[in-house]
């Protein structure tokens, strides 16, 4: 079993398609939806968690880049750039998905990249500008 | 038993002084009481690492042939003031490029000339016969110029608020980004690390105490603007809101970009991070009561900040331990907590401070006044001059 999450854009062409329903239905993957909206372009954004054999995520992929869903791996979006970092901690109480943290010896500021849940609430609070984002 | 600095300088010359820091003393009166320490324990190192809005420098840019008058200065297309004497000005840390608003400022300059980059100069003047020169556009670096210092108005703030939002939109402030319905909290102090909560009464830091100051040495000046020491305290000394402040100055010249870093909070503006460390030498038991306090003693006041008033509603008080611990209860809600203040600078200049002195290197001094005891902060209120 592996888990994989990614971030997916659904261009205003597809996104009525019931795109997700077939990552159950044909790949039986377990998915959960930990953020999804539409921009006022009428492009979908979802973020999702999902779970199966490694073959069957690879299947599901080659699936959805052929129904035109833009694919990104959510655990390479946001960065912490440690040279820049000054350690104050501003970043963790904005965090929603707890992927900021301060080490518990140290107090110094962590990011786990995997607990990142894309909500981007952390780009604009960094006074030093240690965040960046890749999406 | 007490001890004088001048019989501490002694042995911190001879490379016997004991020194902590403001965190090892804690345990260590835990273990040893209050006695043996002020017995064993020369100096204790308090340090912090803030957003300090009240920053800036005086810069003295040497003549140019034929001279100038500068009245009006840029300093990478920043704003500096330059009503003082003909090539003398004050670059403060708050103010924006001309040209790119808050990506670049003041603090960015400062920065900028510590590192040792170049930095354009612009001056326009009026003319006079001793100086006729009407315009300048050159550039300048901290080799270049005559003297360059820090000289920071406020600083230190003995304690702070703890910032929140109430309201329903997301608020940007000078404490941070705020989430609506009490979405997290900010708060920024060193707190048990924190120079002025380790001699609450300023018994042994005054003016003309020597500090480390922002990776150099240098010197309080004065007591800063809004020091008002009369602040509601608490029995161990501490006060609830910011109460002292500190002027300091030093040289820039000498400063390294580790312990001063410009900053720019979203939607607020530009400040600077600044990195102080002060020596408190432990003269008696008094001292040593002072010096034990820890995060659990500090308490800080809660203020809403979608308030725009001046005088915000509170949500009661919490101490630094538990602020520290990531989360706080409002209002029944658990509040995410995000420090402004950086802990790990604090404690890394503490060190440094800590090691100057064992080595030798940092010798004491004895203030030349002391800090007032009276005051309280004026607010400025719109009238007429008969109302006056």
């Amino acid at each position: 079993m592996a888990t994989e999450k990614l971030m997916l854009n659904f261009s205003p062409k597809i996104v009525k398609k019931p795109i997700v329903y077939r990552i159950v239905k044909d790949f039986d993957l377990e998915f959960n939806i930990l953020r999804a909206e539409i921009t006022s372009d009428l492009e979908g954004k979802m973020l999702l968690e999902i779970k199966g054999s490694k073959e069957k995520i690879k299947e599901c992929k080659k699936y959805l880049l052929k129904e035109g869903v833009e694919l990104r791996e959510a655990a390479k979006g946001i960065i912490l750039d440690k040279e820049e970092c000054i350690n104050c901690g501003i970043c963790i109480s904005l965090c929603l998905g707890k992927a900021f943290y301060l080490k518990e010896d140290t107090y110094e500021v962590n990011f786990d990249k995997n607990k990142c849940i894309l909500c981007g609430l952390c780009l604009n609070c960094c006074p030093v500008n240690a965040i960046k984002s890749k999406i | 038993m007490a001890k004088t600095i001048d019989e501490i300088n002694e042995k911190i010359k001879g490379g016997k002084a004991v020194v902590l820091t403001a965190e090892e003393i804690i345990p260590y009166v835990e273990e040893n009481g209050i006695k043996k320490t002020a017995r064993d324990i020369d100096v204790v190192t308090t340090a912090t690492f803030s957003p300090m809005c009240s920053s800036g420098a005086f810069i003295n840019f040497g003549h140019s042939d034929p001279p100038i008058k500068m009245s009006k200065v840029w300093l990478n297309d920043v704003p500096a003031y330059a009503g003082i004497a003909a090539v003398d000005a004050y670059i403060g840390a708050t103010e924006l490029s001309e040209t790119e608003g808050m990506a670049y400022g003041g603090a960015y300059v400062i920065e900028d000339l510590i590192a040792g980059k170049n930095v354009k100069l612009r001056a326009t003047a009026y003319g006079t016969d001793c100086y006729p020169r009407k315009e300048i556009s050159t550039y300048i670096n901290k080799d270049t110029i005559n003297q360059a210092y820090l000289f920071n108005p406020r600083n230190v703030y003995q304690n702070y608020s703890v910032a929140t939002n109430s309201s329903s939109k997301t608020i940007y402030t000078y404490m941070g980004k705020l989430l609506p319905n009490f979405g997290n909290a900010t708060y920024s102090s060193a707190g048990q690390l924190s120079p002025l909560l380790n001699d609450p009464y300023y018994k042994t830091i005054g003016i003309g105490t020597k500090i480390f100051f922002g990776g150099t040495t240098g010197f309080v000046a004065w007591h800063g603007t809004q020091h008002s020491p009369e602040t509601e305290r608490l029995p161990n000394g501490v006060p609830v809101g910011g109460a002292g402040t500190l002027a300091l100055i030093g040289d820039l010249k000498q400063m390294s970009t580790k312990f001063i870093k410009a900053a720019t909070f979203t939607g607020y503006g530009i400040t600077m991070f600044v990195g102080v460390g002060i020596p408190i030498p432990v003269i008696d038991d008094e001292m040593v009561e002072y010096l034990k306090v820890k995060d659990e003693d500090i308490y800080a006041t809660i203020y809403d900040y979608s308030v725009q008033r001046r005088n915000r509603p509170s949500y009661g008080r919490v101490n630094y331990k538990e602020l520290r611990s990531g989360k706080i209860i409002i209002h029944r809600k658990e509040v995410p907590t995000g420090s402004i203040s950086s802990y790990p600078k604090a404690r890394e200049i503490a060190n440094i401070l800590k090691d100057w002195i064992k080595n030798g290197a940092f010798i004491l001094t004895q203030p030349v006044a002391n800090l007032p005891m009276q005051g309280t902060t004026k607010t400025l209120n719109i009238v007429s001059e008969e109302e006056l």
